[in-house]
């Protein structure tokens, strides 16, 4: 193929021994295969993708080309404002490279409490515990608070640091059906009544980029007397007049228990957090055991995420502009003639479905050529078995890059028949 | 409802999700003979709690493999 002439594919293959006997790795094998069988269609590793260097939020060099980045979580563009980056050189020169402890021990340094009390104000919430992951923040936080004869309602779409939460506890798990509001009325009611109930919705759902009703959702859920947790990881710094997310958007704030958040998308960093207005809350710190026994983030991780937070309070004008991506970028596709995850732009993340695995990858790769990275999604991640490309616009790309994008698009769908 | 009323009540149920006209036996599995995925048994199992009104957590379905099984909890669920 081309792309081995190019020198740029060079994908792993793991080779797979004939005649071993099966060990506790044979359960592997049909994932092995059929990631064997798409390698050997000649087709560029979409799992194994390096950025040999990082030039801004937008671009990068990727597999030895220069690339529009397209799939990354850095809707604010803030890993290269120089006022973060200034925060944390300093954190790392005065505090050190890490904290070598657990929140509860050695590992709180004013930096993690000047990172909380961002948060507070940012939220205008009363508690603010920040875990060293936003995969450990639900993780700690739904299993902890539902225990032995709770019950948590959550959406079939749920993200899997979500469900691997349900997993850790050991309350009774139900799910229903995306966004239906009628279904989850229906399962909150049949839970006896003296039982304890936890309700986990997400703001903005990542794979489709689709957004939940949260309005209805969260009076249904106080209807049933359940306690509310969101997850705002897509739509903090974005979504709701002050960046608060999707449900500050829909005036459902205050009726939220949990906001879960994290770093690594908006903010530009790593990190995880939770918010809320629950006057025990504090206890989480000594109850929750992903909090309690992992080390905490390094000075300068803190140091760099409470400056953004700070500067994400007053960005409105970019999240004007990064609207405007979002539904010039929607439009465009939709004229294309491709076929998108929600009829109208509701985050974002614009995912463009794709007829299968491979034709999928092949357009992944199309674009990978035109210099164009984005997110190639497929089962389990995604809902209804799936292959998705996912772009994730950037506050920090220009209307020309848009219109580049698109082109970029045109070419690769003709090329391999997609549109 | 006896057992009989509720098995035949799942039987007309798992018509619409047995793509494959697979013999309904006690011991057909729902992983392995009737090939139900995650979503699949999803919606197989909001069609039994709507029809007899009861919750069957995820915990619970995990007891849950085959079709004799299936009929034992919600006759169990209907009791409680």
């Amino acid at each position: 193929m081309a792309t081995m002439s190019e020198g740029i594919s060079q994908p792993d293959a793991p080779e797979v021994l004939e005649g071993d006997r099966p060990d506790l790795f044979s359960k592997f094998d049909p994932l092995i295969k059929q990631r064997e069988d798409l390698l050997a269609s000649g087709v560029e590793d979409p799992f194994s993708l390096v950025m040999e260097k990082v030039i801004s939020p937008t671009r990068a060099i990727c597999n030895g080309r220069d690339t529009i980045l397209l799939g990354t979580y850095n809707y604010m563009g803030m890993t290269f404002d120089p006022d973060v980056i200034e925060a944390g050189k300093k954190a790392l020169d005065e505090f050190g490279s890490g904290t070598t402890g657990s929140r509860v021990l050695n590992g709180t340094y004013q930096g993690h409490k000047a990172c909380e009390d961002a948060l507070k104000e940012f939220y205008a919430m009363d508690h603010a515990m920040v875990f060293s992951t936003g995969y450990q923040a639900n993780l700690g936080i739904i299993s902890t608070i539902a225990g032995k004869g709770d019950y948590i309602v959550l959406d079939i779409d749920s993200h899997a640091s979500i469900w691997d939460g349900c997993s850790l506890g050991n309350a009774e798990v139900v799910p229903f059906k995306h966004n239906d509001i009628e279904a989850m009325d229906k399962r909150l009611g049949r839970i006896p009544g003296d039982a304890g109930k936890l309700v986990v919705l997400e703001g903005v759902y990542s794979m489709l980029g689709d957004i939940a009703p949260l309005k209805e959702m969260i009076a249904v859920a106080k209807n049933h007397g359940a306690m509310v947790l969101v997850d705002e990881a897509h739509s903090m710094g974005f979504i709701g007049p002050n960046g608060r997310g999707v449900a500050e958007e829909q005036g459902v704030i205050d009726e939220v228990d949990f906001i879960i958040g994290t770093f690594s998308k908006s903010v530009g960093t790593v990190g995880g957090f939770c918010v809320s207005n629950h006057p025990k809350f504090e206890i989480m710190r000594l109850v929750c055991r992903p909090y309690v026994f992992t080390a905490s983030l390094p000075p300068s991780v803190v140091a760099t995420a409470a400056t953004s937070i700070r500067k994400l309070m007053h960005g409105s004008n970019k999240r004007a502009h990064l609207w405007e991506n979002s539904k010039r970028l929607h439009g465009g596709l939709t004229e294309m003639g491709f076929t998108l995850g929600t009829a109208e732009p509701q985050s974002a993340i614009v995912a463009v479905i794709m007829p299968d695995l491979e034709r999928g990858a092949a357009m992944w790769e199309a674009l990978l050529h035109e210099g164009l990275y984005v997110n190639l999604a497929r089962p389990p991640a995604t809902p209804a078995g799936m292959t998705l490309l996912r772009c994730s616009l950037c506050a920090e790309h220009s209307s020309e890059e848009v219109e580049t994008i698109l082109g970029m698009f045109m070419r690769a769908g003709k090329a391999t028949g997609i549109i | 409802m006896d057992r009989a009323q509720v098995d035949s009540r799942i039987r007309s149920l798992i018509e619409p999700f047995n793509k494959k006209r697979v013999e309904i036996t006690g011991e057909t599995s729902f992983a392995g003979d009737l090939e139900f995925d995650s979503l699949t048994v999803m919606d197989f199992v909001a069609a039994i709690e709507d029809e007899f009104d009861i919750i069957i957590s995820m915990n619970q379905q995990a007891e849950i493999e085959n079709y004799g099984q299936l009929v034992d909890a919600v006759c169990k669920l209907q009791a409680g």
